[in-house]
């Protein structure tokens, strides 16, 4: 089904459950072409899990995800690793590959998926270090890096093969002020200068309100806001609200689901 | 009662499904070996992990077994005035039995237990998810180059324990209780069969090396990705490689007899 219109990725009515629980209820999410879309929602919603299903490593029990309006949970695994060449994914603990160097680790991708001669490979793993101010780190061994230095080189590494989309996993939590400063610039200005797409999944609100240009708030397997930053800070959905302004009470539960507190006291006596 | 056998259905019909996946992922690994032959790279590396890193072991154990087998030996036969014959026992229980059997049991401990924690660990700190999201295949990448490893790795393995053996039941046979030097080395040669007894151990310990290592590789990549799942997935790796080796050595054992 080809698609006319801008977006990257469609996705249609989405289903997804683990065991007996629900993660995902019918959701739909339109990602545009060339912009940053934040996915945002408490811990435990399911982030990490949307960006597997758009990176095809978990299939839905229901519902589609078009990429380029291809649609990826029907794709052979033969198609489907064509397609993972245009994502960079950028893990939430980096996965960096603890048996090599922090040059080769860049270096990984480039050297399994194209024939380029090493002096070339070595310029180009220099350019990525560089963007990531950590050239000087070349030589290390994922274990000598910090939590945000690790991010970092996983970003580097993500945009080795210079993919079309970026999928970031929690890019902004373990940043010190300064380096997050400098990531937040570092996503925009990648964006907009290799024009990517990007899609951030984050419950840091104020980076990610900064640094979106459209936003969806997803709460218990259900997409509860949508739209651009002014909007969702003028919104007076309760459920934006709540999250935007980071209130413990509201219709976003911070309990995991439980019986009454009271019922659950007595039972001990 | 309904319930029961709704209960029993259920457990059998996942039992099979689980099966089948594994039986899959097993025929992907060995898929995998044509692309795998391609980058011999890959597999220097985890022969050298595997196989020659497990060396130690395995010269130091042949050489207390087969020192071991020398004096056992010598106690029974002189009894029956057969100590010539000390060289045929200690080399056909080591190629048919000990050499293959001691060599995996040892393997596993060793090379097994290793491998299914890099590989879970691998798989708790996502680098195989990452390897999949960056379009490399880890059935290809990570399995296929270890098993193919593990196997070839295993019967040289054995090889190296039973001869090691060997030489550990000479010192004590020969040098050390006066066995004829002639005959502990002519009967062997005399008695150890090509066909029958050399091959013999070399299938046990080809059958034995795809065993062990399908097993520590398969634990790595299904334990469940935390501290706990991976300790777990190594201690199952050792235990069932011994339970699966004595096994099968019996079984094949009563087929090549
Ligand atoms: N491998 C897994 N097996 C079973 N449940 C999981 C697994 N991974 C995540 N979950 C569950 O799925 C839900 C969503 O997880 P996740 O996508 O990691 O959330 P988030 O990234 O938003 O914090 C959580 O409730 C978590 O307990
Ligand atoms: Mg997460």
């Amino acid at each position: 089904m080809p698609e006319i219109d801008n977006n990257l990725v469609r996705i249609r009515d989405l289903h997804f459950s683990r065991g007996h629980s629900k993660i995902f209820n019918g959701i739909d999410i339109d990602i545009p072409k060339g912009k940053i879309t934040a996915i945002m929602g408490p811990s435990g919603t399911g982030k990490t899990t949307l960006l597997k299903l758009i990176g095809g490593q978990l299939k839905p029990q229901r519902g589609t995800v078009f990429f380029h309006g291809e649609d990826i949970p029907s794709m052979k695994t033969k198609k489907l690793y064509e397609v993972r060449k245009k994502m960079g994914m950028l893990f939430q603990s980096g996965a960096l590959l603890t048996d090599m160097s922090v040059f080769d680790n860049i270096a990984f991708p480039m050297r399994e998926h194209t024939e380029l001669p090493e002096v070339m490979i070595r310029d180009m793993v220099l350019m990525k270090l560089q963007a990531v101010g950590l050239r000087g780190a070349r030589d290390l061994n994922p274990s000598q890096l910090s939590g945000g230095m690790a991010r970092r080189v996983a970003l580097a590494r993500a945009i080795a093969l210079d993919p079309e989309m970026i999928l970031y996993d929690e890019p902004f939590t373990g940043q010190d002020p300064i380096s997050m400063g400098a990531l937040v610039e570092l996503i925009r200005s990648m964006n907009d200068a290799l024009e990517l797409t990007s899609v951030i999944v984050s419950h840091d609100i104020h980076e990610t309100l900064a640094i979106a240009d459209k936003i969806y708030i997803i709460s218990q397997g259900k997409v509860v806001g949508h739209g651009s930053p002014q909007e969702m800070n003028q919104s007076d959905s309760p459920w934006i609200n709540q999250f935007v302004h980071g209130e413990a009470d509201g219709p976003v539960p911070f309990h995991y689901p439980a019986c009454s507190y009271k019922d659950d006291i007595l039972q001990g006596v | 009662m309904f319930d029961w056998f709704a209960q029993l259905g259920k457990n059998t019909i996942e039992f099979y499904a689980r099966l089948g996946k594994e039986i899959l992922l097993f025929i992907q690994t060995l898929l995998a070996f044509g692309p795998v032959l391609m980058r011999p790279g890959l597999i220097t590396q985890q022969l050298y992990s595997i196989g020659v890193r497990s060396m130690l072991i395995i010269i130091v154990s042949g050489f207390f077994v087969g020192m071991v087998l020398g004096l056992q030996g010598y106690n029974t036969l002189v009894d029956f005035g057969a100590e010539e014959s000390l060289g045929v026992v200690v080399a056909l229980s080591l190629v048919r039995e000990l050499g293959p059997v001691v060599t995996a049991l040892l393997y596993a401990g060793r090379a097994g237990s290793a491998l299914t924690a890099e590989i879970g660990l691998m798989k708790a700190t996502e680098q195989l998810s990452g390897l999949e999201m960056m379009a490399v295949n880890p059935v290809e990448r990570i399995l296929a180059p270890r098993l193919f490893a593990g196997i070839i790795s295993m019967p040289l393995l054995a090889a190296m324990f039973s001869a090691v053996g060997i030489f550990g039941g000479y010192l004590v046979g020969v040098d050390l209780l006066g066995v004829d030097e002639g005959s502990y080395w002519s009967q062997m040669q005399a008695k150890v069969d090509y066909d029958k007894d050399i091959v013999n151990g070399v299938i046990k310990s080809f059958v034995f090396g795809i065993v062990t290592t399908w097993i520590a590789v398969y634990e790595g990549y299904k334990c469940i990705p935390t501290s706990e799942g991976v300790s777990r997935a190594t201690t199952r790796t050792v235990v069932y490689s011994a339970l699966v080796v004595l096994g099968l050595d019996f079984l094949l054992t009563a087929l090549m007899l």
